[in-house]
């Protein structure tokens, strides 16, 4: 039967499973537009704003563990969507962008609303095509849903000219995919998995640091029991969190700047890394010459190029961080390590994630613990970007993998909000909360149209300090609180601004009305903002500067 | 230290840029690159000099590899292969001068590939100090222009 290219990659899509596509028509994609709209069984979510479909992608996929699926118009619709793109390639998220552009004929004549999206993309995604004939199309699509999805995950973008869409053409599409260059390795080195093991089985003080590979590789369940059978503490990276329950007495929370002190200390004094699905961020590291400087490391990770960049790796095994653990449970031994978990014990007892909660002023920390107890831990969390992220890291409590999604390698403010939507279309029976700050929370606001539209109930909690809060505690710290615009005077009113979209609003600056808000909140089906106005110059504590050790933190005194 | 580094590629419209934007987003140096398709027309061979430690040399290979559009990454460094450059030199030839400068160029079993009123066109091929001691040689002349090839190579033996 002959199809358009509109069809041919509607049907494309529905084989790949897609349910949800996040997105904003514009010139090049009507036709295509014309022909979605008759599908109902593949539901478009209009977004007010390009890089929003993008984060609203990302955070389904997140949330779910399937390919988040974007689709905007060429030019302005495709750039305004690359820090969406950036944001899923540097945290290895499964990701198809689909961008309208010009017709073929006109590529490269600078026509209205061209850009060169592959040009532009090629450094920020893991592989991108430009469509040019309608017979690749069918193709395309599948391989750019098995790229997106295999080995180390992340996003993929097809530039789709006009005429591909409206030409017609009733071949065969081939299925097979032909990528003799892509072969991602999923199981690990038998012998250097027994390496490892008798590393681990050897090693006096060992400390897991886990990181967003467990999750994306769904490898919740062989962590905990590795780190039970082998008796090992576990440390998680930001995007880790939650891979691990945090109320399991090995779990020393998150690892890195802002991570707790346990955390850190283990790492410094450990003499065994097993690093699993993560990459030795600058954030992790700090100063990568003292950074876990009597440890031998394992490195699992299914990258190959994630190996030995950031720092020497001695026993690296490359795979599927779910197939080596399952391999590598069955090689360890239980050993007591009886100092070492008593030295953690009293790293633990003497460093406690705290604050000073005396005052009236209704303090940050407290509003996401309230949030915690209120939801039982067991909400979706979303953050921005600052110090909102750091505290809803911090003091709350996550024992589910998938439960906190967050920007971490790129930091894009404006992730928190549209992540939140694609989150609670994915999940929703969930109770989904971006907790924000005010000034991330303005640059994607306008999405309260969007969960208005489709009645998503969203919560927005918004730990308004008045400040660029992160970069003025920079300032503060190190350059002699000189301000230098991070007081946001303008800011509107929240609860006035989520009325005008026809959301709910609450204004809270009262402490003991933190918890009856949220509760109320919760109990609203529908999206709701709660501007809590929280103390203007609260830290985040504890803190390694950037590239320091864990020696120089502050906000905690070491003893 | 320098390596000379074969990758072969799917011969596929914006693969180049793939490559060389992956060496200048990483801060890897390219010294030269020579780009041609192979004995199969769908695949392209990239030919890379590349110098660094021994640790940025891994990363180039791992990164090269991690390419959608790579097919293979051969490290030549240290094993047994040849390389080629060829360079183009027109050089500044008055008739007195013509046979001095062919003599030289026979030694170094160079061409004449073209002879004007007043300059000549020399044609070397060779590993890298072959070219840059014929350049040396026919500097006093006068060079007008120089044209060159990046390295290729390849391993001897069978395939």
């Amino acid at each position: 039967m002959e199809k358009t290219g509109s069809q041919i990659l509607i049907d494309a899509l529905k084989k790949e499973n897609v349910e949800y596509i996040f997105g904003l028509p514009g010139g090049v994609v009507i036709p295509l537009f014309d022909t979605l709209f008759d599908y109902s069984d593949l539901k478009f979510i209009l977004t007010r704003h390009e890089q929003a479909a993008g984060h609203a992608a990302d955070g389904y996929a997140r949330a779910t563990g399937k390919v988040g699926v974007c689709l905007v118009t060429s030019g302005p619709g495709a750039t305004n969507l690359t820090t969406a793109i950036a944001t899923a390639y540097m945290d290895s998220i499964p990701m198809v962008a689909i961008t309208g552009q010009v017709k073929t004929h006109l590529i490269g004549s600078d026509a209205f609303q061209e850009a060169d999206v592959t040009g532009i993309t090629r450094p920020i995604s893991k592989h991108n095509y430009l469509v040019k004939n309608i017979k690749e199309l069918g193709t395309v699509i599948k391989e750019a849903f098995y790229i997106a999805s295999t080995g180390r995950p992340g996003p993929v973008v097809v530039d789709l000219p006009v005429d591909v869409t409206t030409d017609k053409w009733d071949g065969d599409i081939h299925e097979e995919i032909n990528l003799p260059g892509y072969k991602p390795s999923y199981e690990g080195n038998i012998r250097q998995i027994k390496i490892a093991a008798e590393a681990i089985n050897r090693s006096k003080r060992p400390v897991i640091y886990a990181g967003g590979g467990v999750i994306l590789s769904n490898s919740s369940e062989q962590l905990i029991e590795l780190a039970e059978k082998a008796n090992l503490p576990v440390n998680t990276t930001l995007l880790a969190l939650g891979v691990f329950p945090e109320d399991n007495e090995k779990a020393l929370g998150m690892i890195g700047m802002h991570g707790t002190v346990p955390a850190n200390y283990t790492v410094h004094e450990a003499d065994l890394l097993i690093a699993i699905g993560a990459r030795f961020d600058d954030r992790i590291t700090g100063k990568i010459d003292e950074f876990a400087p009597c440890a031998k490391i394992i490195h699992i990770d299914i990258d190959p190029t994630s190996i030995s960049k950031n720092i020497r790796v001695d026993i690296p095994v490359v795979g599927d961080a779910n197939n080596i653990l399952t391999e590598l449970i069955k090689h360890v031994n239980y050993a007591e390590r009886k100092e070492w978990f008593e030295k953690i014990a009293e790293w633990k007892k003497k460093y406690r994630l705290s604050y000073d909660n005396t005052s009236d002023v209704v303090k940050p920390q407290y509003v996401v613990e309230q949030i915690c107890e209120a939801t039982k831990g067991e909400a979706i969390i979303t953050t921005e970007v600052g110090q909102n992220q750091m505290w809803a890291a911090q003091y709350y409590t996550y024992t589910n993998p998938r439960s906190f999604l967050s920007s971490g390698g790129l930091g894009t403010m404006g992730f928190g909000f549209p992540a939140a939507i694609g989150a609670q279309l994915g999940c929703p029976d969930k109770i989904v909360i971006d907790i924000a700050g005010d000034g991330s929370i303005q640059m994607n606001i306008q999405e309260l149209s969007t969960v208005v539209k489709y009645k998503l109930p969203v919560k927005i909690a918004i730990l308004n300090n008045g400040y660029l809060g992160m970069v003025r505690q920079w300032q503060e710290l190190f350059y002699n609180k000189k301000y230098a615009h991070t007081l946001l005077d303008g800011n509107p009113d929240f609860v006035q601004v989520a009325k005008a979209y026809g959301a709910d609003g609450f204004l809270v600056e009262k402490k003991e009305d933190v918890r009856p808000v949220i509760e109320k909140a919760i109990s609203i089906d529908g999206p709701v903002v709660i501007d809590f106005r929280v103390d203007p110059e609260e830290n985040v504590f504890p803190m390694i500067p950037a590239g320091q050790t864990i020696s120089q933190v502050k906000g905690v005194e070491l003893i | 230290m320098k390596h000379v580094i074969s990758v072969l590629v799917e011969n596929k419209v914006g693969v180049l840029s793939r490559i060389t934007g992956l060496f200048s987003g990483r801060g890897f140096n390219i010294e030269s690159l020579a780009v041609g398709e192979t004995e199969d027309t769908n695949i392209s061979r990239m030919t890379i000099v590349v110098s660094g430690d021994d640790s940025i040399l891994e990363q180039v290979r791992k990164q090269l590899g991690k390419v959608v559009d790579t097919i293979k990454v051969t490290d030549y460094t240290g094993t047994d292969y040849v390389e080629r450059n060829l360079i183009l030199i027109k050089v500044s030839a008055l008739p007195g001068k013509r046979n001095e400068i062919i003599e030289l160029v026979d030694v170094f079993r160079g061409k004449i590939i073209d002879v004007g009123q007043k300059d000549m066109i020399v044609e070397i091929s060779g590993p890298e100090d072959r070219l840059e001691a014929v350049l040396n040689l026919l500097r006093p002349y006068g060079i007008k222009e120089v044209a060159r090839t990046g390295r290729i190579a390849m391993n001897r033996g069978p395939k």
